[in-house]
């Protein structure tokens, strides 16, 4: 029996709301979890100042290096700040950077390819070899190059990434946009006198947003990750901002006192994995070929 | 396909150039001054050697003239003198490229041979136990950060169980083989020295694992999803229909199609590999280039960075390039064109 006829027999066996639920579940349940751990982050980075124990920047060196208790959660780190807390700030910057970078990005890039695809002929060359041309670097090494290069601190960092990020959306949006030129509805708004920009911005985009929405979402997290590990290696935050990856810098070489470097880093799995599940669900959600996988 | 060749391989010598230039044009309009981060605080104060300093490493010239010093530089063989390690950049680069190689390789065949048939399996055996094993692999895989993994792998491998030596990539007591190819593996069995083979292999084990988690993830979810795409087709229909065994549907009709976006991403994920040791290479004070990248990103050393870029530019390029030759091998569609 194929997966289609299982399906098939199993979409007319299961009904009911019992049934029902757990073909939801099934299908985006997954999704729902990352949505909620990401909603959780996003609490805990408005609300730590609230949340948080202790403040981020106070050094006591009486309780440097204190195992995880009662009185401090996850530990404190070598200058006997609180570890939980400093999680907690972390998530402001890991969290602002993403959203910063792919949104930014994003939307520069979508533009550019959107205009270029549109356009046609020489721009939409010149386009295509310069995304070609950032594709040549891994992203960590150009940005490497240009953080080290502007110095060290968040927003600089941040310029530097959205110099290699807005080269995919480029692409995605150029694809996209050449699926749709030749539809009907767009010799139809032509007939009807509208004008490129309107046909480009309020027909064309809207009927490709799926897939950008999709990348935007997949991206975030891996945003989060070239950061932290930017961070990680000294071109990121200018110290002693909380920060998830020059926490884990700062506790690298303590092997014994694990918890210093283990839970920022688990902190940015959490957040990239929902990422992830948010993604993949969306992506299933708009490709009913692909939900079945 | 001779010409399609030199066409590409032209156009491909163009992108690296012109890579160059990029980085150049990036390196110099930036604020940054190699002036201030080489010379001291003292020394930087006084005009008269930092004029010296800069006459000596050419940074007085015009923007253009640099820029064709390098170029002719470039075909002349020499990619000048790194500003950092005062030798030239690609006495360097030849040093330090063996053992990212080394690592990378290993690295790129650990995720292929775990990875691929992981992704077959889990897309036969759907839904069950395995399936879902892989799939959480594969998703730990690219959402973990690897200098993370690299600090939890240490701490346990190396901290608390001692299975594992720690950083570097021979013990402090052994001696490293007479160079022939700069890479370990190689060199320790052509001098007949199998104890030194031994500790550089048991000293690849963790950074190879951390360095192969993203990859195996990407090869492990593509070739899964590969897989059931090309499970749900006809032509399986009609293997099926005409009484084929199960193995022979799965590694004779459906593998193979499954394959070629295996080979894109694979391609892709080798040369990103190359290219893509900073964190792991500085974590376990891997003698490579990207700890070497590291250290001129930071000092602004722009002819080790033009060096590197180059070095790294033409790996993309030429993968690239493979990867669309080889597509001509596995996809009869595309050889018979």
């Amino acid at each position: 029996m194929s997966g289609v006829e299982t399906a098939l027999l199993a979409a007319t066996a299961e009904t009911g709301t019992g049934a029902r639920r757990r073909r939801w579940l099934r299908r985006y349940g997954l999704a729902a979890l990352g949505g909620a751990v990401i909603a959780l982050w996003a609490i805990a980075a408005i609300l730590a100042p609230w949340l948080a124990p202790y403040p981020p920047d106070v050094v006591n060196v009486a309780g440097r290096l204190l195992p995880p208790s009662d009185l401090h959660w996850l530990g404190t780190d070598v200058l006997g700040r609180d570890v939980f807390t400093r999680v907690l700030y972390g998530a402001r910057t890991s969290l602002a950077v993403g959203f910063i970078v792919v949104l930014l990005g994003g939307l520069f890039g979508t533009l550019l390819g959107a205009v270029a695809a549109y356009m046609r002929g020489w721009a939409e060359e010149a386009l295509m070899r310069a995304t070609d041309l950032v594709f040549c670097f891994p992203p960590i090494i150009l940005a490497m190059a240009i953080a080290a290069a502007l110095g060290i601190g968040t927003r600089n960092t941040v310029i530097a990434m959205l110099v290699v990020w807005w080269p995919k959306f480029a692409r995605l949006a150029r694809s996209l946009v050449i699926g749709q030129r030749s539809a009907e509805y767009v010799a139809a708004a032509q007939a009807i006198g509208f004008g490129p920009a309107h046909i480009l911005f309020r027909q064309i985009i809207p009927n490709a947003v799926g897939p950008l929405v999709v990348l935007v979402t997949l991206d975030l997290g891996n945003a989060i990750l070239v950061f932290a590990g930017l961070s990680f290696l000294g071109l990121g935050v200018v110290p002693p901002t909380p920060e998830w990856g020059s926490m884990v810098s700062e506790g690298r070489e303590l092997v014994n006192q694990w918890w210093v470097a283990t839970f920022p880093g688990l902190a940015i799995l959490t957040v990239v994995i929902g990422f992830n599940f948010v993604g993949d669900g969306i992506r299933d959600w708009l490709d009913p070929h692909a939900r079945r996988r | 396909m001779l010409r399609y060749l030199v066409s590409r391989l032209v156009v491909a010598a163009l992108m690296v150039l012109l890579a160059t230039l990029v980085i150049f044009l990036i390196a110099n309009m930036v604020p940054g001054d190699p002036v201030l981060t080489q010379l001291g605080d003292i020394a930087a104060n006084n005009p008269d050697m930092v004029a010296a300093f800069r006459h000596k490493w050419g940074l007085d010239l015009p923007l253009w003239d640099r820029y064709w010093i390098f170029l002719v530089g470039l075909f002349h063989g020499d990619l000048g003198i790194s500003i950092g390690s005062q030798r030239p950049v690609l006495e360097d680069i030849a040093q330090y490229a063996p053992a990212t190689v080394e690592l990378s390789t290993v690295a790129f065949l650990l995720a292929l041979i775990v990875g691929l048939p992981l992704g077959v399996v889990a897309a036969m055996k759907r839904d069950t136990w395995i399936d879902h094993l892989a799939r959480s692999v594969s998703l730990v895989g690219v959402s973990a950060p690897t200098f993370w993994l690299a600090f939890v792998m240490l701490a346990v491998f190396y901290g608390a169980l001692e299975w594992a030596p720690g950083p570097g990539q021979i013990s402090a007591s052994t001696f490293p083989p007479p160079t022939v190819t700069g890479i370990m593996l190689i060199d320790a069995p052509l001098a007949g020295d199998w104890d030194t083979f031994w500790d550089a292999a048991s000293h690849l084990i963790l950074p190879s694992i951390v360095l192969a988690a993203s990859t195996l993830g990407l090869i492990t979810r593509t070739t899964r999803a590969a897989m059931l795409e090309a499970l749900s087709q006809d032509y399986i229909r009609v293997a099926r229909a005409k009484g084929l065994v199960r193995r022979a549907i799965m590694l004779g009709h459906a593998l193979p199609n499954a394959l070629l976006p295996v080979v894109t991403l694979g391609g892709l994920a080798y040369a990103q590999l190359l290219t893509g040791t900073v964190l792991t290479e500085s974590i376990f004070s891997w003698p490579g280039l990207g700890r070497y990248t590291f250290q001129s990103a930071v000092r602004l050393d722009f002819p080790a960075i033009m060096g590197i870029t180059l070095v790294v530019a033409a790996i993309y390029v030429l993968v690239n390039l493979l990867v669309d030759l080889s597509y001509a091998a596995l996809d009869p569609r595309v050889s018979r064109r």
